[in-house]
């Protein structure tokens, strides 16, 4: 009992028992891989199974899409080459270089009234506490424990979550919180008479030094400014499919290998 | 009753292991919040049929196991399910001769009293829940408790665990 007690504190208030969440972690992640394998098979079954003209047609789609996708980059590179060479004339300390890892979900549930998520990469793969998760269309959540072979994520819609942000047509400074549901997210102190608009999109702004700036986070859903009151309320939607994504991207944010995905480890699919 | 030596240990850490891996199976969104305790019925149920064998040293690593499943405050479901057991064995005589509907309404109040722990805890530290479905698991609980309980008193004979 008071063995618990003084852990709680603990857990609360600093990292102590962070080690021994891990290990507790590491050996009871066989269960978590177990409850996982039915969705991993399926999956790995439906692909093999696939019909050969499926799997043509995929193929033509992707190429297709993989063409686009250059063309694009190309014009990156050279907007990207184009925006380190302002900023070193600036003299800015901004990096632009970022390592990136693509991590699986594991198809687990975990506190219902809590949005997190279990991903299939921990410390063996450099996973780090803090460390920013994106998915394909914006930013997801952050790392909030990590063990050697699995990490948990706190998802930007938790409750406890607050992100600094940055809406991208002026710059205007925010705070999205968390609401608890996956598809809305709450700006607080907004004054009534700032300029946001519906529509607009929200930006990390790098502010909280746990997240790179830049990345896209929601888009403006609602403002209603309130006369009576000092603040506006202003709801926002993620971007990232927080309660649909099967892979995630970690961030390296600070690291000097330029923009180059990470080697590929394996288990990735 | 030839000889009093515990036996069986290996299938009451197996059912345990399969109550985890069930508090973590995947639900449909809609569904999540009803989710029975099962780690606390296969918990209460060891408790009631062996009290000498799983006790509150038990409970308390079983939630503490909970705890890193789901990723809650270390040492929050610890304690719950800690005090759980304990009322669990305080009551168990009384809950061996009941019938097994009324031993569904002693599941119903004990899983209440966890969940009140837990609720208390996040309270505390400042994660309020804002819905009242957080008190479902234990109407779900009481329900599935029927199920648990003669499949895991059919498990205890088959493989004469003592």
């Amino acid at each position: 009992m008071v063995l618990s007690m003084v852990m709680m504190t603990l857990d609360h208030r600093s990292n102590y028992l962070e080690q021994v969440r891990a290990a507790l972690a590491t050996v009871l992640y066989p269960v978590q891989a177990l409850v996982h394998l039915p969705f991993s098979a399926s999956s790995w079954l439906g692909e093999n199974l696939a019909s050969r003209e499926a799997l043509i047609a995929e193929n033509t789609r992707l190429r297709s899409q993989n063409l686009v996708l250059r063309g694009q980059l190309q014009k990156l590179i050279s907007l990207e080459l184009e925006n380190m060479r302002l900023r070193k004339l600036l003299d800015s300390s901004q990096r632009v270089g970022e390592r990136v890892l693509i991590a699986e979900l594991v198809a687990v549930d975990l506190d219902p009234f809590t949005r997190q998520v279990l991903i299939n990469k921990g410390s063996l793969h450099e996973v780090h506490q803090g460390q920013p998760v994106l998915d394909a269309e914006g930013v997801f959540g952050q790392v909030i424990h990590v063990a050697p072979l699995n990490s948990t994520v706190l998802l930007i819609s938790d409750l406890s979550h607050a992100l600094p942000v940055q809406v991208a047509r002026n710059g205007l400074r925010a705070i999205a919180e968390g609401t608890g549901d996956d598809t809305r997210l709450q700006l607080r102190h907004i004054p009534i008479n700032a300029d946001i608009r519906e529509g607009d999109l929200l930006i990390t702004s790098g502010l909280g030094g746990v997240f790179p700036p830049g990345y896209p986070v929601a888009e403006v859903a609602l403002v209603q400014p309130d006369n009576t009151q000092a603040y506006a309320t202003v709801v926002a939607t993620p971007l990232a499919h927080l309660n649909r994504a099967r892979e995630v991207l970690l961030v390296w944010p600070d690291d000097p290998q330029a923009g180059l995905p990470a080697p590929p480890t394996g288990d990735t699919p | 009753m030839k000889s009093n030596e515990p036996r069986g240990g290996k299938i009451i850490f197996f059912s345990f292991l399969v109550a985890f891996a069930l508090a973590t199976l995947p639900l449909p969104e809609w569904a999540r919040p009803f989710r029975p305790e099962w780690v606390a019925l296969t918990l209460a149920y060891w408790c009631i049929a062996l009290p000498s064998r799983v006790n509150v040293g038990i409970g308390w690593m079983a939630g503490l196991a909970v705890d890193v499943l789901e990723g809650s405050l270390l040492g929050q479901h610890a304690l719950a399910y800690a005090v759980f057991a304990y009322a669990c064995i305080r009551v168990h005589r009384q809950l061996r001769v009941y019938p097994l509907w009324q031993q569904s309404l002693s599941v119903f109040v004990l899983v209440i009293l966890e969940q009140m722990l837990v609720f208390w805890i996040n309270g505390v530290v400042g994660r309020t829940l804002p819905t009242l479905l957080y008190w479902a698991p234990s109407l779900t609980s009481a329900l599935v408790w029927p199920w648990v309980f003669m499949t895991l008193r059919d498990v205890r004979r088959r493989f004469a665990v003592s």
